[in-house]
């Protein structure tokens, strides 16, 4: 088979599953499952081997839109090696947490709208990651917000779960907004919006360079909406609402991660926005940061996870933000998505192990109960933390000794966010892994089964060796240079002194605690923001609203046309003689009116 | 028999069998069928390599004062013919059992369809006018007569309302008429666009003005929009979906067909009133739609919203931009359709369609609930649906002609923000009356039925095909547009 071939069946296999899944295999567990698995285990086959033949090339599908040579959206895939990494990324998680999910949504209600909606995200994502302009990125982009609605939805009649899924929708059309500005105004500065004529564009803004940012900027809209950079972070945290998978595949691992794929995919047009990028290195930094600051005051277990995500997003961002090369926010998405996605799906084993709690002050010595669980998510947590020798700490690491040689504010800003991160993590491991079981359920925990094992045991492997020289050389030697710059010996030192100072700190306060020694109510409360997001929405959005309703109701309606209508009806009184009563009535004199008039108006010179 | 006169004679000849006596419900829906299948061949015989007027036929009628029924389609009246052919049998299919005149009330909707028919079939200004009033009476009578809530009131205000700009739209026309040097006078389409092309017809920028609002009020236009949402509460919902996908884009099309080639200079010198009253349309009715308590008039006032990105299009005066626009008269045709078919069968089971009264209804009817969620994902404009394509059109068309000024600027990006205030008033409406926890009064709902499943799945298919692979309908449309 060819390549575009491939490609073709890959990005196609899912909504085929989906589809099929709709229409016809509603009544059934297994088949549902089966297709779904299937479809992913095809994309996976695909990705790899486009992977390994090297696949290059532009292979164009259809016109969406062909309005002669002037105007064309075009679908196609458009294959190099950021596409090829990504695919291969996206591919090996999913099948995982599609098995995995067999066990964990056993008993749920829904079955087949939940693989029905992994498999349209599948399909969306791919097609994210294989598109080859702009406009066909944000269709899938769309795409992508919607199953993600889908999916948080999911347990649709709890009241937060159903909240949840609208917000993630609405704060991210948010973020699109801003991107369709500057698709438009990319579009109307080159006459282009595929990736390969855009990025190669720069001339035409040499005049301009204020056009550029603006347009860089309002592209990175919607990365701010997707990868919830602050401030439209706040839906991240509340997706949490949906099935745990959900949270590993989507809002960890792939989906999440697509804005950061985004930047990298415009990163040559980026990087010669200097305006641009600062906003973007600041935005990432400031995330990284603030999410690092919430995360160590949470006590949800999804909670937590959620605020590490947007932290470690807001790194890649910075990555992408410090313009020197578009494999540095690539490999921190690369090792991120192995690590996180453990840290998730070991975080549902635990859920589940727990007969769904989530508060991790009510768990509590559970290494002994769940000894495969607490063995990957070590893995997890220690890539996540920056541990040497795990795969955090290489990606994150690189990102750290850019920022020294590129940008010495956003270096100070990260490495705070740096200690941050071991400390939240070994305040959840210790709470939740060691001490005394704290509740009845935590003394009952029991492993989960094999089939959610095994993608866990699958995925530790890459969560230690992704960060690896070889398979970073394998992975992103052809995407750009990742090689260490020249920082001052005391560079690293600091990094270390960071991680260990976080996780000693943690150690010490959480060791044998019964319940948080700590209570900051201003971060357990995310700093207000979503109390002040839902005054906003509740007092300016909806005053506004009702403000335009009573204009509509009292003043164009009830004075403009009740009163010339009123005005009419006096006028008309003396029709009352002919007893206009009912409507029908009128509207036969209305149109004998009418043939009247016209007949007078032909007739009449 | 030209297969356009068929068109329109099928329904007035079911009308004529029901008046006799035949059944009502199945004679219609059988010429219904007819015609969605008469119309479906035709939209895929008509030549697209030859473009221009196909099936054409002439009956003269005064032809000393230049009136003829003369018949004709091109890609844009096809694509109109067939979503009106498509809203009509969906609709009749899905109204419910009528208990009061079951005769005149199919006789009504099957007089709306023939009229609108017409409408989009002929190349005659006075029979493209005198068929849409053919449309317009019985859309009357039926919100009086079977409508529901304060349904007198509401007819009223439409008749009075409608009938006022009919009045306008008729001054218009006649000005128009009488601007021809005599001798040269003629009500055909052909000869008009043939004379303003030659350069040696000039009409008055006044009449434009006429027009446009003449057009603009049946198409709700800002600020003479506020007979739509009541009269689409109250009307019976095969009513409010004909009326709402199919007689509304009546107004759009005479746009599209008269003022476009015939004003280029008025067009010119009003676009920015006509911007600045798109930026009503989609900003201001967008968020009195965010204020809406009910989802009858959240959809009305949607729909009137909605309209703000057609004439964004039509406004941008580019042959993208007007590509998108008739892409979304069909697209929002079929969606609105959808939404108020799936309103009425909620209000058949619940009698309220109160936000604060409903909720949790997921549970028990999934199937209403998975056809109202592509409804209103559609009604977003969510890519997949031919919607999301007509709208981004619209805004490549807009963001050419900006250049000509900050006013098309702001109106663009009011516009893009207009697609996240859809989703806030469709999201809260799904989230509302499907998701959440239900109440014990709801427990016992039954759920859709396989007549209106179809009926609504009937609407949804072409729209997802058109959303999929818009070149069917551009393909289409794009015959009357240069390339």
């Amino acid at each position: 088979m060819n390549v575009s071939t491939i490609a073709w069946i890959t990005l196609s296999a899912p909504i085929l599953a989906a589809a099929l899944i709709l229409l016809v295999t509603r009544k059934s567990k297994p088949l549902a499952a089966g297709l779904a698995i299937l479809s992913a285990l095809i994309t996976c086959a695909g990705g790899w081997i486009l992977f390994s033949r090297g696949a290059t090339g532009d292979f164009l599908g259809f016109n969406w839109v062909d309005l002669g040579a002037s105007f064309q959206i075009p679908i196609g895939i458009a294959l190099d090696p950021l596409s090829r990494t990504m695919l291969v990324i996206v591919t090996t998680i999913a099948p995982l947490v599609f098995i995995y999910s067999i066990g964990y949504m056993k008993d749920e209600e829904g079955y087949w709208r939940y693989f029905a909606g992994l498999a349209l995200f599948l399909f969306s994502m791919l097609g994210i990651v294989l598109a080859n302009n702009l406009v066909m990125m944000f269709i899938f982009w769309e795409l992508v917000g919607v199953s993600s609605y889908i999916l948080i939805g999911h347990y649709f009649r709890k009241d937060s779960a159903a909240d949840a899924a609208k917000q993630a929708f609405l704060v991210n059309r948010i973020g699109d907004f801003g991107f369709m500005l500057g698709i438009l105004l990319f579009w109307i500065s080159t006459g282009t919006f595929s990736f390969s004529a855009l990025n190669s564009s720069a001339g035409v803004f040499v005049q301009h360079p204020a056009l550029l940012g603006v347009a860089c900027v309002l592209i990175f809209c919607g990365t701010v909406g997707k990868s919830a950079q602050f401030p439209l972070h706040v839906w991240l945290p509340n997706s949490m609402e949906g099935p745990t998978p959900v949270s590993s595949l989507l809002h960890a691992a792939t989906m999440v991660a697509a804005g950061v794929y985004l930047l990298a995919r415009i990163f040559p047009i980026l990087s010669a926005s200097p305006g641009a990028c600062e906003v973007v290195a600041w935005t990432g930094a400031i995330t990284a940061l603030g999410a690092g600051i919430l995360a160590t005051q949470q006590d949800d277990i999804k909670g937590i996870l959620a605020y590490s995500t947007i932290s470690q997003l807001g790194y890649m961002v910075t990555g992408a933000g410090l313009a020197v090369s578009a494999a540095l926010p690539m490999f921190h998405l690369f090792t991120h998505a192995f690590f996180k996605c453990l840290l998730f799906l070991t975080a549902g084993s635990v859920i589940l192990g727990m007969h769904h709690e989530q508060n991790i002050w009510k768990m509590g010595g559970l290494l002994k109960k769940m000894p495969v669980t607490f063995i990957t998510y070590c893995c997890g947590m220690l890539a996540l933390s920056g541990c040497p020798f795990f795969s955090g700490h290489y990606s994150k690491d690189l990102i750290m000794a850019c920022s020294w040689e590129h940008h010495r504010g956003i270096f100070w800003v990260v490495v705070i966010a740096a200690g941050l991160t071991p400390f939240y993590m070994t305040r959840q491991a210790m709470v939740v892994f060691f001490g005394k079981a704290r509740t009845e359920h935590s003394e009952h925990a029991h492993e989960s089964p094999l089939v959610m094992i095994i993608p866990l045991i699958l995925l530790a492997i890459p969560a230690v060796c992704a960060g690896y020289a070889p398979v970073e050389h394998f992975f992103f030697h052809e995407i750009g240079s990742l090689a260490e710059p020249e920082v001052p010996s005391f560079v690293p030192t600091i990094f270390m002194a960071a991680f260990l100072a976080g996780l000693g700190l943690a150690f010490l306060i959480y060791r044998n605690v019964e319940k948080d020694p700590v209570r900051i109510p201003f971060l357990a409360q995310r700093f207000y923001i979503d109390d002040l997001y839902f005054w906003i929405v509740r007092v300016i959005q909806g005053g506004f609203a009702r403000l335009c309703s009573f204009i509509d109701r009292w003043f164009i309606d009830g004075i403009l046309v009740q009163g010339s209508a009123t005005f009419i009806w006096t006028i008309g009184f003396a029709l009352r003689f002919l007893q206009l009563g009912n409507i029908q009535a009128y509207a036969f004199f209305f149109g004998a009116g009418v043939i009247g008039l016209i007949y007078l108006i032909l007739n009449v010179r | 028999m030209s297969p356009l006169l068929l068109l329109i004679l099928l329904p007035l000849a079911a009308s004529l069998l029901i008046m006799i006596g035949a059944n009502p419900r199945r004679t219609a829906i059988v010429a219904a069928l007819l015609n969605l299948v008469l119309s479906v061949l035709l939209f895929a015989r008509y030549d697209l390599h030859a473009g221009g007027w196909q099936f054409l036929s002439e009956w003269h009628v005064l032809p000393n004062l230049g009136i003829n029924l003369s018949l004709g389609a091109d890609g844009l009246s096809m694509t109109m013919l067939l979503l009106s052919t498509l809203v009509t049998l969906s609709a009749l299919w899905v109204a419910p059992k009528i208990e009061k005149r079951e005769g005149l009330y199919y006789v009504c909707l099957l007089f709306i369809s023939a009229g609108v028919i017409g409408a989009f079939s002929t190349l005659d200004v006075l029979f493209l006018y005198s068929f849409h009033e053919l449309a317009l009476i019985p859309t009357f009578i039926l919100i009086g007569v079977w409508g529901s809530g304060d349904r007198q009131a509401a007819a009223w205000k439409a008749t009075i309302y409608l009938g006022g700009a009919s009045f306008v739209l008729l001054i218009g026309i006649i000005s128009l008429y009488l601007s021809l040097p005599s001798g040269m006078r003629t009500f055909d389409l052909r000869q008009l666009d043939h004379l303003a092309l030659s350069g040696t017809f000039h009409p008055a920028s006044w009449i434009y003005l006429l027009l446009l609002v003449g057009f603009g009020t049946l198409v709700s236009l800002f600020p003479f929009h506020s007979w739509a949402p009541p009269a689409y509460a109250c009307a019976p919902t095969p009513a409010a979906m004909l009326h709402s996908g199919v007689l509304k884009k009546f107004g759009l099309y005479g746009l599209i067909r008269i003022c476009l080639p015939l004003f280029p200079e008025a067009i010119q010198q009003f676009n920015a009133l006509l911007v600045l009253m798109l930026i009503g349309n989609i900003l201001y009715i967008g968020y009195v739609t965010v204020a809406q308590k009910r989802l009858d008039w959240t959809i009305g006032y949607s729909s009137v919203m909605h309209m703000g990105y057609i004439f964004l299009g039509l406004a941008s005066l580019t042959v993208m931009g007007i590509n998108g626009a008739a892409l979304l008269m069909f697209a929002h045709g079929l969606s609105v359709a959808a939404a108020f078919a799936l309103c009425g069968e909620i209000r058949r089971r619940t009698g309220t369609l109160d936000y604060s009264e409903l909720g949790g209804l997921g549970k028990v009817t999934p199937v209403l609930g998975l056809l109202f969620g592509f409804a209103a994902m559609a009604s977003v404009g969510l890519p997949g649906f031919a919607n999301f394509a007509g709208e981004i059109l619209v805004f490549f068309g807009a963001t050419v002609s900006s250049i000509y000024g900050p006013l098309m600027v702001v109106a663009i990006i009011i516009g893009v923000w207009g697609v996240v205030v859809s989703a806030i008033y469709m999201l809260r409406a799904y989230r509302h009356i499907f998701w959440g926890p239900i109440a014990q009064r709801w427990e016992s709902l039954t759920d859709i039925a396989p007549t209106a499943k179809w009926s609504v799945i009937l609407l949804l298919v072409p729209l997802m095909i058109a959303g999929f692979y818009p070149q069917i309908i551009l393909n289409m449309v794009g015959t009357i547009l240069p390339r």
